[in-house]
């Protein structure tokens, strides 16, 4: 392992710490790919978490689509991508979410870093 | 012989095929991102490439946690886009050309680099929202195509000096294949954006102009950065520079800038585009 870096402020590192850590729920939002996955899912979810073995950290962020937690139980933004997609809900939906702003808010800041 | 005859970085939000679905062109969020690609179609039209090697990243459609290979190249007649978790459907697949595909294999990993070879490959929304953007009428596959997926899911990604030199090895490989033909390389993705963590919305515009500019002619003033210093200051997903440095590195030493555009924000990111011609 190399020396750890300088951390960067609201920035989590996905590295095979990370990897080892969110593996079951990366498993289960790569899954996700697939439609047939994605209703199963939504028919019982917790009998599909159960399936790939999500830890109970894991499972609880899931039941509360909570964007944060599921990044500190080990999710990758791109598998976790695929589970916020199938909710319906957009980068805005979730950036809005991570930072505790409205999506209006949100949408607002980005505008912003155009001036 | 093999020419590469120039290359097109743009960024490849998924964002940006629900706006061609919907036909937002005039739309006023999206017009200032959409305008800047006539131009780049125009100068495509102009030198009618035969291949366009498209340098990309995998989101997680193709290649999952379990085996993770850092430069993976496409070696398949034919490439299909997938669902990738939100109701994508099948577009018409993306020839491609195995031939070139195992002549650039064999003398990258002669060159020392050591390549993932990939017989089947889904192509996600990096490959396919470029290629719609550049070539929009998805009933015509004028140009065959290759396939580079460069890991940024999982750390550690490549150096960006490691990925200015596979670029230059890329250029070695195309200028040693006997057929005529002339090449483009697409860079995707980018420029600076963060999707995750209490930093998201993080956008750079200051880095960004900068990197439009450097790449131009001194790409190695940006591949002197770590992997830790892009996450800082493009965000984690601006980490995605290193596949425009892919890109600038197998058009060669002396390239001429035909056009260049750059909008905040699409999605969450400050979109870039730049098309590059390189030098006869």
């Amino acid at each position: 392992m190399t020396a750890p870096h300088e951390p960067i402020p609201g920035t989590t590192i996905f590295d095979g710490r990370m990897a080892m850590k969110g593996y079951p729920l990366n498993k289960m939002c790569y899954s996700f790919n697939e439609a047939a996955a994605r209703q199963e899912f939504l028919a019982d979810e917790d009998a599909y978490c159960a399936k790939f073995g999500l830890t109970d950290e894991q499972k609880t962020a899931i039941r509360e689509r909570n964007a944060l937690a599921l990044l500190a139980a080990g999710g990758n933004i791109y598998y976790l991508a695929k589970f916020i997609g199938m909710l319906g809900l957009n980068v805005q939906d979730i950036g809005a979410q991570q930072t505790g702003m409205t999506v209006e808010e949100f949408k607002a800041k980005l505008k912003a870093a155009g001036n | 012989m093999a020419k590469i005859v120039g290359g097109v970085t743009t960024s490849h939000i998924p964002a940006i095929g629900n706006a061609i679905a919907n036909e937002l062109f005039e739309d006023p969020y999206w017009k200032p991102f959409f305008d800047g690609y006539p131009k780049a179609r125009e100068w495509l039209a102009e030198v009618k490439p035969d291949v366009a090697i498209v340098v990309y990243n995998d989101h997680g459609l193709n290649f999952f946690l379990d085996k993770m290979p850092t430069f993976s190249i496409g070696a398949a007649p034919e490439y299909q886009n997938k669902d990738e978790g939100w109701g994508l459907k099948p577009l018409p697949p993306y020839p491609g050309d195995p031939e070139l595909s195992w002549h650039i294999i064999e003398s990258l990993v002669n060159d020392e680099f050591d390549i993932c070879s990939c017989q089947e490959m889904a192509v996600d929304h990096g490959f396919t929202v470029p290629m719609a953007l550049l070539w929009p009428d998805q009933t015509q596959r004028p140009v065959h195509t290759i396939p580079v997926a460069v890991n940024t899911v999982q750390h550690p990604l490549p150096t960006p000096a490691r990925c200015l030199k596979l670029g230059e090895a890329i250029g070695r490989a195309v200028a040693s294949y006997p057929k005529d033909l002339k090449v483009v390389v697409l860079g995707t993705g980018g420029l600076s954006h963060q999707l995750d963590g209490e930093r998201a919305g993080f956008i750079n515009k200051d880095f960004d102009l900068m990197c439009l500019e450097k790449i131009v002619d001194e790409p190695e003033a940006l591949a002197k950065y770590s992997i830790h210093d892009l996450v800082r200051l493009a965000g984690a997903q601006g980490a995605e520079l290193i596949l425009w440095l892919i890109m600038r590195g197998a058009l060669g030493r002396k390239v001429s800038k035909v056009h260049s555009n750059y909008h905040i924000p699409i999605s969450n990111t400050g979109a870039g585009l730049l098309v590059l011609e390189s030098a006869a």
